[in-house]
């Protein structure tokens, strides 16, 4: 029975544990997987008599005295801790998500914003709601100086007209403020053309650019609304805005499906068009494309099968990709209070629809319990705030026992209530993805960076956090 | 030198 402290995990013969609160990753050989198994800190001889029958007692003595210097060293069977006092009571807003259109010239087939107008009215954001907003940020992140705003729909290019007055309002308050902004727009990509390129890449926009994979996949989920395929048109965009970039300050994102467990193989066709890549699970509850449980085991097969790709073409075979849910920063990171506030959604990050409502995040739209105020009035839910604040890793029961908790920060508010109608139980089949995933990241990360250490080039992903990198001239290469 | 352990990180939870 393995002990709560530690998670071990094995991905495709490569095996690692993990200690759980100090963050430590050994890479280990069989034999101290299975005295892991057992081993509990104390119990030397217990596993020493459970395990002699398999292997050697002097290697098992010799395995025990290595685990008990890294115990001593803090790096084994770590104590829990308590919620460190820098988590703040009185949360300081981060970043925003602006709602410029509640429209679409798509019509994709699970899209949780209902085709586009999250299940109210087509309507776009005014410039004036926008700069409203953009003040709404700067006034109400205090004395920090980083902000994120991301633009959002539905379609944001939709309503391009505004969205350059928005932008544009940002830099001209950014200076003022003497803040620091990360503006980020997501879009389908089939509206992209050389004048909005162009004024995205002068104003230092990131991009995340929806892609399902290869034109079958694409096209199936996401057409247009006389049912034709999206991908041509969007792969057209997406190649110029990459092109244009150098291969930086990008993100190609898919979403799988029921209907596209096989994801790996859309992964590996995604990197024809570019490296930077991110591909989720859907969430549903009853839909038709929803995940089952008869999924699951096919999508860690997929899990598995990605990470063997990624590491031979980090090894040199191959042109590297960058996985989104692979990248872990093994030696350093965010502080556990950072780690405890999670995306920040209800607290420290807020969505505003076009008319200038706030919700927690842009999922949560449309929720109306959820609604927590407007522009004019500001958040005039402070039960909301403290909730959203206070539910985390170390106050939600089913979190409190997971070795996951300090990497995936509890999951996702949004999802917990459209499953479970509650915030503080976690969507449980989302976390054993998360799982999963994390276990590949951690191993593949962990075998890197020994790479590393043994003199091979240093092929680990570099995690900026997504930040516009300026003056790139050369191709991003891993 | 470990022979069954390689520490690849120092732990980094321990603002």
């Amino acid at each position: 029975m393995e002990n709560q402290l530690i998670h071990r995990m094995k991905v495709n013969g490569d095996m690692a544990v993990l200690d759980v609160n100090s963050g430590a990753v050994h890479l280990i050989d069989e034999m101290v997987y299975d005295v892991l198994g057992v081993f509990d800190g104390k119990n030397d001889e217990e596993t020493v008599s459970t395990l002699k029958n398999k292997y050697d007692e002097s290697e098992l003595v010799e395995v025990l005295g290595e685990l008990h210097e890294l115990m001593e060293e803090g790096l084994l069977f770590s104590p829990e801790f308590d919620v460190p006092e820098t988590f703040a009571t009185e949360p300081v807003l981060k970043s925003l998500c602006l709602h410029v259109a509640h429209d679409c010239n798509l019509r994709c087939k699970y899209c949780f914003a209902g085709t586009g107008d999250f299940g109210g009215k087509r309507e776009l954001m005014s410039a004036e709601t926008g700069k409203k907003a953009i003040d709404f940020a700067i006034t109400g992140s205090r004395k920090r100086r980083n902000l994120e705003i991301d633009l959002f729909g539905g379609e944001p290019l939709v309503n391009f007209g505004v969205v350059k007055e928005i932008i544009q309002y940002a830099r001209k308050r950014e200076k003022e403020a003497n803040k620091n902004i990360k503006l980020t727009l997501t879009t389908n990509g089939t509206l992209l053309n050389d004048e909005n390129i162009q004024f995205l890449n002068d104003n230092r926009v990131m991009v995340v650019l929806s892609l399902d994979g290869g034109k079958e996949m694409h096209d199936a989920m996401r057409p247009f609304p006389n049912k034709t395929g999206s991908y041509d048109a969007a792969v057209r965009g997406f190649k110029k805005i990459i092109a244009s970039r150098k291969g930086w300050n990008y993100y190609l994102r898919g979403t799988y499906t029921h209907f596209s467990t096989h994801f790996a193989e859309e992964v590996l066709k995604m990197t024809e068009v570019g490296k930077e890549i991110s591909m989720e699970p859907v969430v549903g509850t009853t839909e038709p494309y929803t995940l089952t449980e008869e999924d699951l085991p096919v999508l860690f097969a997929e899990y598995d099968k990605l990470a063997t790709e990624y590491l031979k073409r980090r090894r040199g075979e191959g042109e590297p990709f960058d996985f989104f849910h692979f990248n872990v920063a093994l030696d350093n990171g965010p502080c556990v209070a950072k780690r405890l506030a999670g995306c920040g959604a209800g607290h420290e990050y807020y969505a505003i629809t076009p008319s200038g409502e706030i919700y927690p995040c842009h999922q949560f739209v449309g929720r109306e319990q959820y609604k927590m105020g407007t522009l004019d009035t500001g958040v005039v839910r402070p039960d909301l705030v403290k909730k959203f604040r206070n539910t985390h890793v170390m106050t939600k029961p089913e979190c409190k026992k997971c070795w996951a908790r300090f990497f995936c920060s509890g999951g996702c508010h949004a999802n917990a209530d459209l499953v479970n109608g509650d915030i503080t139980k976690p969507y449980e089949y989302g976390c054993r993805i998360q799982r999963k995933r994390l276990e590949c990241a951690i191993v593949l990360q962990a075998l890197l960076t020994e790479d590393t250490k043994e003199g091979a080039e240093d092929m680990r992903p570099e995690i900026d956090n997504f930040k516009f990198q300026v003056g790139k001239t050369e191709e991003k290469r891993k | 030198m470990k022979k069954h352990v390689k520490t690849v990180n120092k732990a980094m939870l321990n603002g």
